[in-house]
């Protein structure tokens, strides 16, 4: 008996040993020695530019600068189911950012989400794309991030909780859901798709926001681009769930990611109007590439799906009737920008084609209501006021209530009152995270002396 | 025929439920410190209070304002006993064509009754719905903070001294 047990203990012992030891052998990664910083004068002129477009199309500032801070400086706070995470400093910074890092280090962390001193990194960065990504051109990227003005900026400490707080968890992560494949090109597909398919799989990662995630927060490989969630906004299925009105097309795709919008579909907000800004300044022929690409992804959409006219002014008759609050707010509020003659940008979409009132996410809605868009400094960009301070829960709620009966041949939304007060506080908040606008001077007493 | 409640007193207006706030306040009530900018919410001349909160008149239809208090910058205070808000904007001289002063100090009041010591970044942050084309920012910027320490003193309430200087 007790013989049989310590036998029974030792095989457990040496189960548990033997898994420790695996553990090890799969999670350990060598320390990469550090570097001096390069000089930056010993980089390629020609390598950093390509660098350049390269970081715009995988949108690295989105996450590597918070508002108003200083370019790549890291520090955003990303939340997750787990806790939050804060992104890092990829200046040229030797003790807070990557100026020790060698090219074979940044290849290794865009690789297999490893950095330099061998710490696993959390996968909110999308190395699960970057795996895609050329030699060629993480060296561009390399160039381009370590010819930037270093800023030194220590890392913020992430928030997790146990057990997502310990490094090694992410080995095992890496084990089920990281595929260490890159992208290999379709012979069946032209140039153009394939060049859009490397792109939209390797650094755009696309599917980072677009793909929904499992209890792990793994992309869902059985769902690609079926819609997921991103900084409370929902990001649609651009597969063949679109909600959009009107089906996409490669055309409109393209202008839509060029200049931010398009009459048949609206306008990018939330999160997508960073990524759109950011694919205005790359080489007209990539964004044609994504197009041609996410349009084919999008498939052929269903017959019908573009709802008939008589269908639309049935709907509208039968949505004032049973929401006359709704109704008044919309034509009162609304409709003179939403159904007037002056064209998008500045003029606002027919919410006939608008993908929010389709979308079963309240969400994206609800956030441009009540925060409008700020017009983009410099830039051709949609405008809309916020409503905010003019409207309380209960008319908001009239108002996308009746929208949705409206503008679209969807279900009413559930707990729509829940998401409203939820996207007056999430807006708010990230309204105020903004610091001193950019360009502000030092001291703003300065500029009137003589 | 609807009712509007404008700096405390309340008014019959003949007006459709569509019509914005701003041409009531102008054509109806004859309050013509709010300006008509750009009729987009996109420049603030417009700003007055609703319940606390600045909001742009030229977008928000009459429809929305049931049962609500609005104030305008008649409201804060006259010419002979003018508020701190206008006290200080006058003694910064900071208006230069003065269209877009009204909607200022209305955001800025707005700001100073949650927050009475707002910091830079904070005045800018929720300023920046506001244009001013002719440039006066940064005395816009120190008659906020001036306004502040104003209402921060015993005779800085309108109906004190009124010593405009
Ligand atoms: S007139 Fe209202 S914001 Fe310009
Ligand atoms: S003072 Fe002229 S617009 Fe501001």
């Amino acid at each position: 008996m007790r013989a049989s047990t310590r036998i029974f203990a030792s095989i457990v012992a040496a189960v548990l040993i033997a898994a420790v030891v695996a553990a090890f052998a799969i999670a350990w990664r060598p320390t990469i020695a550090a570097i001096d910083p390069p000089d930056p004068q010993s980089f390629d002129a020609a390598l950093v530019k390509r660098g350049r477009d390269l970081a715009a199309i995988g949108n690295c500032s989105d996450c590597h600068t918070p508002r108003g801070a200083r370019n790549f400086a890291g520090g955003l706070p990303v939340p997750t189911p787990f806790g939050t995470i804060f992104s890092t400093n990829i200046t040229p910074d030797p003790e807070t950012g990557i100026g020790r890092w060698s090219e074979a280090a940044f290849r290794r962390a865009m690789r297999s989400g490893v950095n330099r001193e061998a710490q696993h990194l959390y996968p909110t960065f999308p190395y699960d794309h970057f795996t895609n990504v050329s030699d060629e051109d993480d060296r561009a990227l390399y160039a381009f991030l370590m010819t930037r003005q270093p800023v030194r900026a220590a890392p913020r400490e992430n928030q997790l909780s146990f057990p997502f707080d310990q490094r090694l968890a992410i080995a095992g992560w890496k084990l089920l859901f990281l595929r260490h494949d890159t992208y290999r090109p379709d012979p069946r597909q032209s140039a153009e798709w394939n060049r859009g398919a490397y792109l939209v799989e390797g650094l755009a990662h696309c599917g980072a926001c677009h793909t929904p995630r499992n209890a792990l927060g793994a992309e869902r490989v059985s769902a690609r681009f079926a819609g997921g969630d991103v900084d409370d906004w929902h990001a649609y299925a651009i597969n063949d769930q679109s909600r959009s009105p009107v089906p996409w097309t490669a055309d409109a795709l393209f202008n839509y990611l060029r200049e931010g919008w398009h009459p048949d579909h609206g306008t990018a907000r939330g999160p997508m109007a960073k990524v759109v800004s950011n694919l205005s300044s790359v080489p007209a022929s990539d964004v044609r590439a994504i197009a041609v690409y996410m349009a084919s992804v999008s498939g052929t959409p269903a017959p019908g799906r573009a709802a008939p006219r008589e269908d639309a002014l049935a709907r509208a008759k039968a949505a004032s009737q049973a929401n006359p609050v709704g109704a008044s707010i919309y034509t009162a509020a609304c409709s003179s920008c939403h159904e007037g003659s002056r064209p998008l940008p500045y003029g606002g979409v027919d919410l006939g084609l608008s993908t929010a009132i389709s979308s079963p996410d309240p969400r994206n809605l609800a956030n441009i209501v009540l925060s409008g868009i700020d017009a983009v400094e410099g830039e051709r960009s949609p405008i809309m006021p916020g409503f905010a301070a003019s409207m309380n829960d209960e008319q908001a709620s009239a108002l996308l209530n009746y929208l949705r009966a409206r503008f679209s041949d969807q279900p009413a939304w559930t707990d729509l009152k829940k998401t409203i007060v939820e996207a007056r506080r999430t807006q708010t908040v990230f309204l105020q995270t903004s610091p001193a606008p950019r360009n502000a001077p030092a001291d703003p007493q300065q500029r009137e002396k003589p | 025929m609807m009712t509007l409640k404008v700096n405390g007193r309340e008014h019959q207006v003949d007006v459709e439920a569509d019509t914005p706030l701003l041409y009531v306040l102008r054509d109806d009530l004859k309050l013509n410190a709010a300006k008509y900018g750009c009729g987009l919410g996109q420049c603030g001349s417009c700003t007055v209070i609703v319940d606390g909160k600045a909001v742009l008149s030229c977008v928000v239809p009459m429809v929305l304002l049931e049962g609500k208090h609005i104030t305008t910058l008649e409201g804060l205070g006259t010419i002979a006993e003018p508020a701190p808000i206008q006290r200080a904007f006058m003694e910064e001289q900071a208006a230069q064509c003065g269209y877009c002063i009204p909607g200022m100090m209305m955001r800025a009041q707005a700001l100073l009754q949650k927050n009475s010591k707002p910091t830079d970044e904070q005045i800018r942050a929720e300023l920046e719905p506001h244009l001013c084309r002719c440039g006066t920012h940064m005395r816009i910027l120190r008659a906020i903070h001036r306004a502040a320490r104003l209402m921060d003193t015993a005779d800085a309430s309108p109906a004190a001294s009124g010593s405009a200087r």
